[in-house]
């Protein structure tokens, strides 16, 4: 089971309303290489993994990734919380507007929906860590085009924080990969 | 809130000291043999255990579902706003 803690991982505050600046960081939300799908993927992975260091690495990152899911939605929340119709028509989140007003919703920048299409499950040990370094470089990525988009500091610093985040996931995903390499072949030995 | 108010600086203690017991954690998944990691994540524990006693002795429950306890005569997890409004 999971237990909640009525705090955030990291602080986080904006310096005034951003409606443009929150459409583009809902990617992070509910978009391909966001912080739902990084959840998700990985402790549903856990599941089908052979070794226990394995199931514990995709049980705790997936986790803490959930405590990511919730910085990104506190951030998109505190930019939109106060924006008028007009100015969330202005920033091109009319559509938005439309169908969820201002709550959020798992979509992409440009408003796609989340799907689970977006992740994997193989049930090769190789193919899903390997899979899941990929993710991680991908959502580094995705923070570093997000910080190049912000023109607000106190949002930059928050970013720097996830991105960062992703840089260590995908070290210690590496050794899991390096450990599941090991017991494979040593298991074949046998 | 303001950034200086009591609340806020106690709470931040705990994000920090969870941060670092959470970095061990993730570490430890995968080099479960680190005897140095392992000590440290041990006195991160005990530090995390009092700061969060503190906390919720002043300002309520970090925890529910029996994890955290609540102090005065009314429930106090609601009380508190949540993390994204604070
Ligand atoms: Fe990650």
């Amino acid at each position: 089971m999971w237990l909640y803690e009525k705090k955030l991982q990291y602080p986080v505050n904006v310096s005034c309303k951003n409606v443009q600046l929150a459409k583009w960081i809902i990617t992070q939300y509910g978009g391909p290489d966001g912080e739902l799908a990084a959840s998700l993927r990985y402790l549903n992975q856990r599941y089908a993994m052979p070794t226990e260091r394995a199931k514990a690495v995709l049980n705790d990152i997936g986790t803490e990734e959930l405590a990511h899911l919730e910085i990104v939605g506190t951030l998109v929340h505190k930019l939109t919380k106060d924006a008028s119709v007009a100015e969330l028509k202005a920033a091109g989140l009319g559509g938005h507007y439309a169908d969820h007003d201002r709550a959020l919703f798992y979509v992409d920048a440009v408003g796609n929906p989340w799907t689970a299409a977006y992740i994997q499950a193989k049930g090769d040990p190789i193919a899903d860590l390997t899979e899941d370094m990929a993710a991680e470089q991908k959502a580094r990525a995705t923070y570093n085009w997000l910080i190049n988009l912000s023109d607000d500091p106190q949002v930059t610093d928050v970013l720097r924080f996830l991105r960062e985040r992703e840089v260590v996931h995908f070290q210690r995903f590496g050794e899991t990969l390096n450990y599941m390499q090991e017991y494979l072949s040593e298991k074949k030995c046998y | 809130m303001a950034v200086n108010d009591p609340c806020l600086i106690l709470l931040r203690k705990i994000q920090q000291m969870e941060f670092v017991a959470l970095e061990l954690n993730l570490y430890l998944d995968i080099h479960p043999d680190d005897c140095k990691a392992l000590e440290q994540y041990n006195c991160t524990h005990k530090e995390l255990c009092e700061l969060k006693r503190q906390y919720e002795q002043q300002y309520g429950p970090l925890l529910n579902y029996g994890y955290g306890m609540n102090t005065g005569n009314n429930w106090r997890w609601a009380e508190q706003p949540w993390p994204w409004e604070m």
